[in-house]
């Protein structure tokens, strides 16, 4: 067994149509407002006007989809008051919702929002690695799910061997809080984090 | 008992059901209900129990999108638990063909088990188009559409039924379109139609330049630059191993993809091609102009124009074409006196008139280069003109029949050879363009043959529509242009007296029905399907083993069911049936037809057990190929033989200014330089929407929640308006007024705004759509030679509300 799981999401191969987070959604069949796996929109750039037309000026935009990082360090496990978020020997961070309270301390210090308040059980929730097809032998539904193939899993090592340590596109936030078990691949106008030249545009679907 | 609640009720008792089924591990209580693990969200997995109590079988989606994408349904108890890809697997996840299902697919259960799933056959008690009904029996139902239909064939004849377009439902055979053809020819026929709302003007100018589509989609693979007209393959085909994945590959690979869209579309965005903003309805002043360039510079193949073209110069023209009526003539200006420079053209395209020229060196000196057209810019005013202009530039730059390159249209797509249900002749002939259906109620009898209607097989229309089958399809409200204009004529019952609306969900069309009739969905019936053709796969085609994965819900029938029982009801049972004793023995004898042209296909017990058959060719398919290499010996079907730049057929119409002989840019009525733009200063296209395919899956939540309704506007026009990312706005125009969140982005060009088709028409009180359906803006007015559907071209405005 590996000691920490991660996903490695191509951002050029992304087309923002968000099959995985809908496939996620009916595997583990989550209500409206949960969303496991999202996707956010960047853009930047900007129209100015240039020998009497308007021209776009460095305009960009691209798609990162993103889960629970199953971080090396989950600050989430560090903040729960109750024990409910542990780190299991794979590296898959999971909420143990019997024990959980609800008190949403997870989701204010996550700086991914990955854990997400369920009113339907008054408990958190969030990505499980889909834990039971890896078992299995399969792959999380996200991974099996993306029509472009932009989304891979496996063992960390392996996936920064493979595809290498980036793991921190705008918006996303800077990897020294929580080490995400994550790799993006960028594109050709990829930002880094703290990246201001852009903006989140989906503000409403994540 | 008239039903409110029919549209509104929530949870059915099956979602219940399943939903209690699947129910979230921690419902389960604080016991130790899941075996070695505790509740962290999952569904309840008992993981002791071995793995063969899961089920996965193969369906498919059957809407119009293209994709015919695999399905592997899990199924547990009767119960659909989820979406998985092809389950056959039997190719590695980078090889073709493996159609991964989209976004669309993998919600399909949330569209099977919708809340305003159709549930008991239902007859209307209100005024139409209000919703009201009343739950009836299917005798009932049944019985009253067997004795309108002969009530209205004694009164008005067999010429005022109309079977009308819809493509919402796209089985193969005994499920899709068949069964009601079948029984309404042999009940003594019905009007019918030609053409679609996707692509009217790109099949009817078609046969008069290059008479066929291009190569294959896998042959990008093999160019040195892309360029992509207002084509978002991604969005529009999103599944499977469509274009899009094509195109990604090409991108990986390091061939440069170039996007002339007035949106910086998905497509654009995940091939990191490079956008070029255009005015929407300017594309052929731009290809004036690049060629205009391209010949200045001397880049074209000359001696390729003179033994493979009609009408490029002067010297190619048909004897008796004008002087001057050449395309060189057109972009030197010879006739009109404008000549088509750069200059000319960037102040119609909005185009620096630099980044043309450069443009136009890039695509004559990059060898191959495949050009694409989406079908976007044909549903415009004078859609027939950028179809036919593209693959003079193809032609022109010598990229017209080799590998690598293309003739400036789709990508072609491979067949599949699987049977159908055979239909006897329609004994009623005559044929109107689908777009003119509300003019068949209003105005049948006059409708004829001439320039305004263009009706096919016959002079003259013989009868207004008075009764209307309307099967799988939202197109006699949602899809069609102008809906409050529509909703007039359809509202008066004394005019088409009688609508029969076949459906599984309560869309806006289904609202309009006299008798409306629940059918079932892919996961309640066994079929059979194909993955082909226009879908554009590359090589690739498949079919698919639809298993029947749950008993129907609710009183949900089988459309052949439905025609079976009213064949009896009107004496033709047996032609009906034709010696077939049920469903099965039609699907039975498709597959015996597939067995003939493939003779490696299984039987249908086999193909039951595989799930589903792929065939494929190794190499990519290059379209005219032979034509470049000996036109003589291999003709094009064009009525000439050759590329027809000229087109002596479009010439003998007699409309120059509308239907030229070469194409033309044209000014579009509400296009960039309509005077309307004072008062209604933006144009507005309607494109597709990921989160649909067309108006199918609108009322899923999962896609709701992922890509909800917005407006596309620039931040500059945005801006002026003090509108913000998100905020609530109304659009309108002369026509109708619709309130949606607006999505201010970079990624549209100013003056340009996008209301994404397909969202269900939903009016308050006032008639003010609240939903973001954009036919409520859009005109009815067809295009003059294909009268095809103009509904990306409309001018609207725009305030904060």
């Amino acid at each position: 067994m590996t000691r920490q799981y991660a996903f490695h999401v191509d951002i050029s191969k992304c087309t923002g149509c968000k099959t995985c987070q809908v496939a996620c959604k009916d595997k583990n069949n989550l209500p409206s407002g949960i969303r496991w796996r999202r996707v956010f929109q960047y853009e930047g750039g900007e129209w100015i006007e240039k020998d009497g037309q308007m021209i776009p000026s460095n305009v960009f935009a691209y798609f990162v989809s993103s889960a629970c990082m199953h971080c090396e360090k989950p600050i989430c496990e560090q903040v729960c008051p109750t024990k409910a978020t542990y780190k299991r020997e794979d590296g898959i961070v999971l909420i143990d919702q019997d024990r959980c309270i609800g008190c949403r301390y997870c989701s204010w210090a996550c700086p991914y929002g990955a854990p997400q308040f369920n009113p339907e059980i008054n408990a958190m929730s969030k990505c499980t690695f889909c834990y039971d097809l890896i078992e299995k032998g399969e792959s999380p539904a996200c991974v099996d799910s993306c029509p472009f193939r932009a989304v891979d899993f496996g063992p960390l090592e392996e996936i920064r061997a493979k595809f290498g340590t980036f793991s921190s596109p705008a918006p996303l936030p800077k990897p020294d809080i929580t080490h995400p078990a994550i790799v993006y691949t960028p594109n050709g106008s990829t930002k880094s984090s703290g990246d201001v030249s852009g903006q989140l545009k989906n503000i409403e679907e994540v | 008992m008239a039903k409110k609640n029919l549209l509104t009720e929530t949870l059915n008792e099956t979602l219940l059901n399943r939903r209690s089924f699947l129910k979230w591990s921690s419902a389960l209580g604080g016991t130790a209900a899941l075996t070695g693990g505790v509740n962290v969200g999952l569904k309840a997995v008992d993981k002791t129990a071995p793995a063969s109590e899961d089920k996965t079988l193969t369906v498919s989606c059957y809407h119009n999108c293209g994709g015919r994408c695999v399905l592997g349904a899990v199924v547990k108890e009767g119960t659909v638990s989820r979406i998985v890809a092809d389950p056959s697997k039997e190719t590695k996840p980078d090889d073709p063909p493996r159609a991964i299902p989209c976004l669309r697919g993998r919600s399909q259960t949330r569209r099977v088990y919708a809340p305003d799933r159709l549930k008991y056959p239902l007859k209307r008690v209100g005024k139409r188009g209000e919703g009201k009904f009343e739950r009836i029996s299917w005798d009932e139902a049944l019985d009253t559409i067997a004795g309108e239909m002969k009530r209205i064939k004694k009164q008005y004849g067999n010429e005022s039924f109309y079977f009308h377009y819809a493509s919402g439902t796209q089985w193969k055979g005994p499920d899709g379109r068949p069964p009601i053809r079948r029984l309404m020819r042999l009940f003594g026929g019905y009007t019918d139609y030609y053409n679609t709302y996707s692509t009217a003007c790109y099949r009817a100018v078609m046969p008069y330049i290059t008479g066929g589509s291009g190569n294959s989609a896998n042959d990008v693979l093999n160019s040195n630059l892309i360029v992509l007209f207002g084509d978002n393959s991604v969005v529009n085909r999103n599944g499977g191993d469509n274009f899009g994945c094509y195109l990604l590959d090409a991108k990986k690979k390091g061939v440069k993809i170039i996007s002339v869209d007035p949106m910086l579309t998905d497509t654009a965005v995940a091939t990191e091609a490079e956008w070029i903003p255009i005015y929407p309805g300017t594309d052929v002043a731009l290809i004036a102009a690049l060629s205009h360039v391209i010949v200045e510079e001397d880049l074209y193949d000359k001696q390729f124009m003179k033994t493979h073209a009609v009408g490029f110069d002067e010297d190619t023209l048909p004897p008796d074409a004008l002087r001057n009526s050449s395309w060189i003539a057109y972009i030197k200006g010879n006739a009109d006196g404008v000549e088509k420079t750069p200059q000319w053209a960037e102040k119609i395209t909005g185009i620096p008139a630099n980044r043309i020229i450069q443009l136009a060196r890039q695509i004559a000196t990059s060898k191959p280069v495949a050009m694409f057209q989406g079908w976007g810019w044909q549903r415009r005013a004078y859609g027939e003109q950028p179809v036919r202009a593209l693959p003079v530039l193809a032609a022109m730059t010598g990229n017209f029949g080799i590998k690598g390159g293309g003739p400036g249209m789709r990508p072609s797509g491979k067949r599949f050879p699987m049977g159908s249900m055979p239909l006897p002749p329609n004994p009623v002939k005559g044929r109107i363009p689908v777009f003119l259906w509300p003019d068949f109620i209003t105005r049948g009898t006059e409708m004829t043959d001439g320039p305004r209607d263009r009706v096919k097989d016959v002079k003259r229309i013989k009868a207004n529509m008075k009764f209307m089958w309307n099967h799988g399809g939202n197109t006699i409200i949602n899809q069609h242009s102008d809906i409050n204009l529509t909703k007039k004529i359809l509202e008066d019952d004394s005019k088409l007296e009688f609508i029969v609306v076949v459906d599984n969900n309560m869309t806006p069309s289904a609202k309009f029905a006299d008798i409306l009739l629940p059918e079932t969905t892919s996961f309640e019936i066994e079929s059979l399907l194909t993955g082909e053709g226009h879908t554009e796969k590359g090589t690739v085609a498949w079919a698919i083993f639809n298993h029947k994965l749950i008993e129907p819900l609710y009183e949900s029938k089988e459309i052949y069911w439905m025609c079976d029982q009213l064949a009896n009801r009107l004496g033709i049972g047996d032609q009906f049936r034709d010696g077939h004793k049920n469903k099965k023995e039609w699907l039975l004898d498709m597959v015996a037809e597939a067995r003939k042209k493939i003779p490696d296909f299984p039987s249908y017990e086999e193909f039951r057990k595989m799930g589903v058959y792929k065939i494929k060719d190794d190499k990519p398919t290059i379209a005219f190929e032979n034509f470049v290499k000996d036109p003589k010996k291999y003709p094009l079907s064009t009525p000439t033989g050759k590329i027809e730049v000229y087109s002596p057929h479009l010439a003998s119409q007699n409309d120059p200014k509308e239907i030229p002989a070469i194409p033309k840019y044209i000014p579009e009525w509400e296009g960039v330089s309509d005077p309307l733009r004072k008062k209604f200063p933006l144009l507005m296209v309607t494109a597709h929407a990921v989160q649909r395919s067309h108006s199918t899956f609108d009322n899923v939540d999962y896609l709701q929640e992922a890509h909800p309704q917005a407006f596309w506007i620039n931040p500059l026009d945005a801006g002026k308006r003090g509108i913000k990312n998100g905020d609530q706005i109304k659009v309108f125009n002369d026509r109708g007024e619709v309130h949606l969140p607006a999505f201010v982005t970079n990624r549209v060009r100013p003056g340009v705004t996008n209301m994404p088709q397909g969202a269900w028409y939903t009016p308050d009180a006032k008639g003010i759509d609240t939903r973001g359906s954009a036919n409520v803006l859009t005109k009815y007015y067809p295009t003059p030679f294909a009268k095809g559907n103009p509904q990306h071209t409309n001018l609207v405005q725009v305030e904060k509300i």
